[in-house]
C-alpha cells in the first residue's frame, strides 16, 4: 500500500519507469532552479542589506550578456524537456498492433467493462499480466476520465465518441481506478479496482464468470435483428458494403474524406446523414434510441471483425474507397 | 460632483456622504470601492476554502454530503477566480496608482471607470443570488454536458453573473489602455513608464481581447441549457470538447490576467526596497507583452487527455514551453535587481521576496505540466491544484498583499504596524506552503481533484494541508485588523515613507483629488536612484519616515 513516505504510486505498467524517470528529471530541474533563485535572493538580501537609511543601490542595471544567458539556458532546458515529454506521450497513445481490446463505458457513477471474451464487470477490471491491453471507451452521459495511477495513464471518456488508451500491466496486484473528470454528485465514488492476475489465474477467473456470447457474436446477432444486412449485405446495394469497412478511407458525398474509425461508425449508425458516403441516398433511418452504448460497442466490434472481401458485390464504387 | 478645482485637503476629504463615494468619478475612490468589493468576495471564497479543507480532514467524506461538497468547491473557485483574482490588482491598485504614476489627473474615461465597478458588483451580486438559491455544482470550469444537461443547480444566475462581470474587465482594460496612450505627463515616454504600468498595459490587452470569448462561450452554454440548442451535445451533433477549447481560449489567458498585474507590483516593490533601478528594464517590460501574446496560444495544454489530437497536444506543449521563458527572464532580472542594491526587508518587501520563491515553484511546476508524458499521469490530480495555487496564491495574492502594504500609506496617509504586518506575512508564507506543498505529493500519488472522499492512505498529507490552511487563514485575516486600526491610530506616513522613486511618491499622502497640485513634468528614467536633492518628496526621505 502506498504510504506517505512513498513518492510514487506502485510501478505496475510498462510505462511506469519511463514516466517516473521523466518525473525525476523534472523534479531535479525544478529543485535546481528553486534553490538557485531562493539562494541568490537570500544571499543578495543579506550581503547587500541597507546599512544606512539613505543608502541607495549601485548603478548596475543592464547586462546584455546576462539577459542572453538566462534566456538561452532555460530555453534549451525546456526544449529538451518538451522532446522527452513528447516521446513518452507518443508511446502512451500508440497502442501496439496485438493489444487485447477491452471495452469501457462510463456512466454516472460507475464503470462498466467488458472483456473480448464477453465477461462483464462493474467497477472492476481483471487483466492478465504481461499482455498489452487496449481500452476502447465511451460515456453514456457526461465526460468521465479513466485513471489508474499505478499504470501512469489516463484518458477522458467522452459521450458521442470513442477514446482509447493502452498499457501493459507488469505486476500482479490490485490497483486503484479513479474517475478524474468531475462528473456530478457521486464523482468521488466513481472508483474501482483493476486486478492484474498471472495468466493462469486470469484464465481461471474468465472460466468462473458465466458468459453466453462474445461481443462479436452479440454484435452479429444484433446486426441480424436490426436488419442491417437488408441494405448493407450482399445483394443489398442500398448501403455501402461493410466488409472490411473499419479504418477504410471513405469519400463522402460532400467530397470530404474521413477514416472509418469507431467514432465514425457510431455516428453513421445514429445519424446516418451526417457523413453520407458518396454515391448513396439518405435512405437509412437513425438507430438512436434503439441501440444503447453497450450494444453499439458490440455492433462496432462485429463490423471491425468483418474481413475485406473484394469479391463481394461492392456497391461502393472503387473510386470512393481509398485504401 | 466636485468642481475641477477642489479645495479639499485630499481625495478622502472631498465629500463625506455616501453619495460622494457611490457616484464618484475619482479613480482613487473607485479603487477603494474595488478594495471593499474584492475583499468581500475574497472572504466568501475563503470561507468555502475552509469548508473544503475541513471536509478533507477525514477520508470518508463525513462532514457534508457529496452534493454539498461539490457546491462548496465550485463556489470557492468561482468567487476566487472571477471576483477576486481577476479584478483585485487592476481594480484596486491599478485604479489607485496607475494614473498617478503617469502623472495624470484621472483615467481617460472616469465615468466608464465607475460603471465598471457597478458592473463588477452586479455580476458579483447575481452570483451571490445564484449561491443563495442553491449554488452551482459544475466546478468553476462549467464543462458540458454536465453543466448544460445534467446539473440541476443554479447554473443560469451564476453563468450570467460571470458573463456580466466580464464587461467590468473589458471596461477596465480599455480604460487603462487609453489612459496609458493618452494621459501620460509631459516627458513620460513609454520607456520611462514604471514597470507596473507596462504590466497593467499587457494585462489590459488580454482583458480586452480574451474576455469576449468567455462571454460568448457562456452565452452558448446558457442557450444550450435553456433552449437545448445542442452546441455541445453529442446527441444533437454538437461537441462537448468544443466548449473546452472555447473556455480555455479565455481561461488560460485569464491566468495571465491574474499573474501579470502581480508581476507588475513585484517590479515596483523590488526597485523600491533595493533602491535600485529594476535590472533589465526593457527585458522585463517586453516580457510582459510576450507573456500576453504567447498566452493566447497555449490553451490546449489543459486538454492533453481530453481526446484532442495527439499532434495538437505536441504543438501546445511546445508553445507552453516557450511562454515559460519570459517568466524566467522576469524572475532572473528581479533577483539581480537585489545584486549591489540597498536591500531593506520592510513589510512589502517580504511579500516580494516570498513571491520570488513561490512563483518560481509555481512557474516551474507549470513546465512540469506542460511536459506531455508527465501531465497524463497528474492531469486532474492534486498536483494541478497545488501548481495553480502556487501561481495564484503564491504569485497573485503575494503580489496583491505586497502592493497593498506598499501603497496603503499613500491611499490612507497612515502607516500600519510593521510588527503585525510581518507577523501576518510570515503566517501567510508558512501556512501557504504547509497547505499546498503536500498537495504536490498527493497529486504524484494520483489523488484526483474534486474528490469529496478519498482512500485512507492519503489522510496524513490531507491533514497537513488542512492544518496549513488554518495558519494561512489567520495570516490573511490579520491585515483586516491592523489596516483598520491604522486608519485612526497609525503614524502619519508623509508623502514618501519608503524613500521610493516614482510620481506617486511626489504627491501628498493621501493625494489631492486631482493627484498633483501642479502638472508634473518628467525628466528622469524610472527608478532613478539616488533621490535628487531638493525634489519634492525627496525631503520626506527615509530617515524621517519611521
Amino acid at each position: 500500500m502506498p504510504s506517505i513516505l512513498q513518492f510514487f504510486p506502485e510501478q505496475a505498467s510498462s510505462f511506469a519507469h519511463d514516466v517516473d524517470a521523466l518525473t525525476l528529471w523534472l523534479i531535479g530541474m525544478g529543485a535546481f532552479f528553486t534553490v538557485l533563485i531562493a539562494g541568490l535572493v537570500i544571499v543578495f538580501a543579506i550581503k547587500y542589506r541597507r546599512r544606512s537609511p539613505d543608502q541607495v543601490g549601485e548603478n548596475f542595471h543592464e547586462s546584455p550578456l546576462l539577459e542572453i544567458t538566462w534566456t538561452l539556458i532555460p530555453l534549451v532546458i525546456v526544449l529538451f524537456t518538451f522532446v522527452w515529454g513528447a516521446k513518452v506521450f507518443f508511446r502512451l497513445y500508440r497502442p501496439p498492433a496485438g493489444a487485447i481490446e477491452y471495452h469501457v463505458t462510463g456512466k454516472q457513477w460507475m464503470w462498466k467493462t467488458q472483456h473480448p471474451t464477453g465477461q462483464r464487470e462493474i467497477n472492476e477490471l481483471h487483466l492478465p499480466v504481461g499482455r498489452a491491453v487496449k481500452l476502447t471507451m465511451t460515456s453514456e452521459d457526461v465526460i468521465h476520465s479513466f485513471f489508474v495511477p499505478a499504470f501512469r495513464v489516463k484518458a477522458d471518456v467522452v459521450p458521442g465518441r470513442y477514446t482509447s488508451m493502452w498499457f501493459q500491466p507488469t505486476k500482479p496486484g490490485r490497483y486503484h481506478l479513479f474517475c478524474t473528470e468531475y462528473c456530478g454528485a457521486q464523482h468521488s465514488r466513481m472508483i474501482g479496482w483493476v486486478t492484474v492476475l498471472p495468466t493462469d489465474d486470469y484464465q481461471t477467473w474468465l472460466a468462473s464468470v458465466p458468459v453466453q456470447q462474445t461481443p462479436i457474436e452479440q454484435g452479429a446477432a444484433l446486426y441480424a435483428r436490426l436488419g442491417c444486412a437488408e441494405c448493407h449485405g450482399e445483394g443489398g446495394g442500398r448501403g455501402p458494403d461493410l466488409n472490411g469497412v473499419f479504418e477504410r478511407d471513405v469519400r463522402l458525398a460532400s467530397g470530404e474524406r474521413v477514416g472509418a474509425d469507431e467514432t465514425y461508425l457510431r455516428e453513421s449508425i445514429l445519424d446516418p446523414g451526417a457523413k453520407l458516403v458518396a454515391g448513396f441516398g439518405r435512405t437509412m433511418p437513425s438507430f438512436r434510441g434503439q441501440v444503447d452504448e453497450e450494444q453499439m460497442h458490440t455492433l462496432i466490434r462485429y463490423l471491425k471483425s468483418l474481413p475485406e472481401t473484394r469479391a463481394a458485390a461492392a456497391p461502393v464504387a472503387p473510386e470512393n474507397v481509398v485504401r | 460632483m466636485s468642481a475641477p478645482e477642489s479645495s479639499a485637503a485630499n481625495y478622502l476629504e472631498d465629500g463625506h456622504t455616501l453619495r460622494s463615494w457611490l457616484l464618484t468619478f475619482d479613480h482613487k475612490r473607485i479603487g477603494i470601492l474595488y478594495l471593499l468589493g474584492v475583499s468581500f468576495f475574497f472572504l466568501v471564497g475563503s470561507a468555502f476554502a475552509m469548508l473544503v479543507r475541513l471536509e478533507l480532514l477525514t477520508p470518508q467524506g463525513d462532514l457534508m454530503t457529496s452534493d454539498a461538497y461539490n457546491h462548496v468547491f465550485t463556489m470557492h473557485g468561482i468567487f476566487m477566480v472571477f471576483f477576486f483574482l481577476i479584478p483585485a490588482i487592476p481594480g484596486v491598485l491599478g485604479n489607485f496608482v496607475l494614473p498617478i504614476m503617469i502623472g495624470a489627473k484621472d483615467v481617460a474615461f472616469p465615468k466608464l471607470n465607475l460603471l465598471s465597478w457597478y458592473v463588477f458588483m452586479a455580476g458579483g451580486m447575481l452570483t451571490m443570488y445564484g449561491l443563495l438559491t442553491g449554488g452551482v455544482d459544475t466546478g468553476w470550469t462549467f464543462y458540458p454536458p454536465y453543466s448544460s444537461l445534467y446539473s440541476t443547480s443554479a447554473v443560469l444566475p451564476v453563468g450570467i453573473g460571470v458573463f456580466v462581470n466580464g464587461f467590468a474587465s473589458i471596461l477596465t482594460g480599455l480604460n487603462f489602455m487609453v489612459t496609458v496612450h493618452r494621459m501620460r505627463a509631459p516627458g513620460m515616454t513609454w520607456f520611462r513608464l514604471p514597470l507596473f504600468v507596462w504590466g497593467q498595459y499587457a494585462t489590459s490587452l488580454v482583458m480586452v481581447l480574451g474576455t469576449p470569448v468567455i462571454a460568448i462561450t457562456l452565452v452558448l452554454l446558457v442557450l444550450e441549457r435553456v433552449f437545448h440548442l445542442g452546441f455541445f451535445d453529442a446527441a444533437k451533433g454538437g461537441d462537448p470538447v468544443l466548449f473546452q477549447h472555447l473556455f480555455w481560449f479565455y481561461s488560460h489567458p485569464a491566468v495571465y490576467i491574474m499573474i501579470l498585474p502581480s508581476m507588475a507590483v513585484i517590479s515596483e516593490l523590488i526597485a523600491a526596497f533595493a533602491r535600485k533601478r529594476v535590472f533589465g528594464y526593457h527585458a522585463v517590460a517586453f516580457s510582459s507583452i510576450g507573456i500576453a501574446v504567447l498566452g493566447f496560444l497555449v490553451w490546449g495544454h489543459h486538454m492533453y487527455v481530453s481526446s484532442q489530437s495527439v499532434y495538437a497536444g505536441v504543438a501546445f506543449s511546445l508553445l507552453t514551453m516557450l511562454v515559460a521563458i519570459p517568466s524566467a527572464i522576469k524572475v532572473f532580472n528581479w533577483t539581480f535587481t537585489l545584486y549591489k542594491g540597498a536591500v531593506a526587508l520592510e513589510m512589502p518587501m517580504l511579500y516580494a521576496l516570498g513571491f520570488l520563491g513561490l512563483f518560481t515553484i509555481g512557474g516551474l511546476t507549470g513546465v512540469f505540466l506542460a511536459t506531455l508524458g508527465f501531465d497524463v499521469h497528474v492531469h486532474d490530480t492534486y498536483f494541478v491544484v497545488a501548481h495553480f495555487h502556487y501561481v495564484m496564491v503564491g504569485g497573485t495574492i503575494m503580489g496583491y498583499l505586497g502592493g497593498l502594504h506598499y501603497w496603503w500609506p499613500k491611499m490612507t496617509g497612515r502607516l500600519y504596524s510593521e510588527f503585525w504586518g510581518k507577523t501576518s506575512g510570515w503566517l501567510v508564507f508558512v501556512g501557504f506552503n504547509l497547505t499546498f506543498f503536500p498537495q504536490f505529493l498527493l497529486g504524484l500519488q494520483g489523488m484526483p481533484r474534486r474528490y469529496h472522499a478519498y482512500p485512507a492512505e492519503w489522510q496524513v498529507l490531507n491533514v497537513l494541508s488542512s492544518a496549513g490552511a488554518s495558519v494561512l487563514g489567520v495570516g490573511l485575516i490579520l491585515p483586516v485588523g491592523y489596516f483598520l486600526y491604522s486608519l485612526r491610530y497609525g503614524k502619519v506616513a508623509g508623502p514618501n515613507p519608503w524613500g521610493a522613486r516614482g510620481l506617486e511618491w511626489e504627491t501628498t499622502s493621501p493625494p489631492p483629488t486631482f493627484n498633483f497640485d501642479e502638472q508634473p513634468v518628467v525628466e528622469h528614467e524610472a527608478y532613478d536612484y539616488p533621490l535628487p536633492a531638493g525634489k519634492p518628496g525627496a525631503g520626506a526621505a527615509p530617515a524621517s519616515a519611521h
